[in-house]
């Protein structure tokens, strides 16, 4: 049962990710492509965690956790160098 | 392994799938940036969560060993949600011109928004 329900999580996350990749290429401001990017990050996080689950091996959670900080920061900076031009003042 | 659990942890990646789906379709089809904010922010967090804890829960009933990183994750990316919603609005805000004609007043007499005033003079920076 958990196999079905993982080839569906699969399925739902890759839907999602191809959506976002939608909104990253037709965005109309650059935020909207901020945000697009952001919520990647999310599902891949998401996909990662799946394929842990699928390989039964936790060796992807350090990789999943370094994707969340990596992401985060970099959705601040970006946002941080459109408001002011600059990142660290 | 015990069929409640499964059970549990299928329904847990199901939930969760969905509410990444939901997320994303949001983002796509919502008119403007502030209302596309609602729905990353909001569902796919949620969505991840679910499948973070579905994880955990497949970790502990199958493999019999309890694992701290979903959790650590899920409390990063639901702490981080909101502080990333809030500097995308500011930077929207902040870029679009139209969008700030729109803006309703604010509901203190005299003060206008916070992020348009410019630095006060005796501001310690």
């Amino acid at each position: 049962m958990i196999g079905y329900a993982l080839a569906f999580g699969f399925a739902c996350a890759s839907i999602a990710l191809l959506l976002n990749l939608w909104r990253l290429s037709i965005g109309p401001t650059i935020a909207d492509r901020v945000l697009a990017v952001d919520t990647m990050v999310i599902n891949t996080i998401a996909l990662i965690m799946l394929y842990g689950v699928y390989e039964s091996t936790t060796m992807h959670f350090e990789g999943a956790l370094l994707f969340a900080m990596v992401g985060f920061v970099s959705t601040v900076a970006y946002c941080k160098f459109i408001l002011r031009g600059d990142i660290i003042e | 392994m015990n069929l409640v659990a499964e059970i549990a942890i299928s329904a847990l990646i199901v939930i969760g799938s969905v509410f990444l789906l939901v997320g994303s379709i949001g983002l796509v089809k919502l008119p403007n940036l502030m209302m596309r904010l609602h729905a990353p922010t909001k569902s796919t967090t949620l969505g991840v969560g679910s499948i973070l804890v579905a994880s955990m829960l497949y970790f502990l009933f199958v493999a019999g060993k309890f694992s701290f990183h979903e959790l650590s994750i899920t409390i990063f990316l639901f702490l981080t949600a909101p502080i990333t919603a809030n500097f995308v609005a500011k930077a929207f805000l902040h870029t679009s011109d139209d969008v700030q004609q729109a803006l309703p007043p604010s509901a203190t007499a005299g003060v206008g928004w916070a992020t348009f005033d410019p630095p006060r003079d005796d501001a310690k920076l």
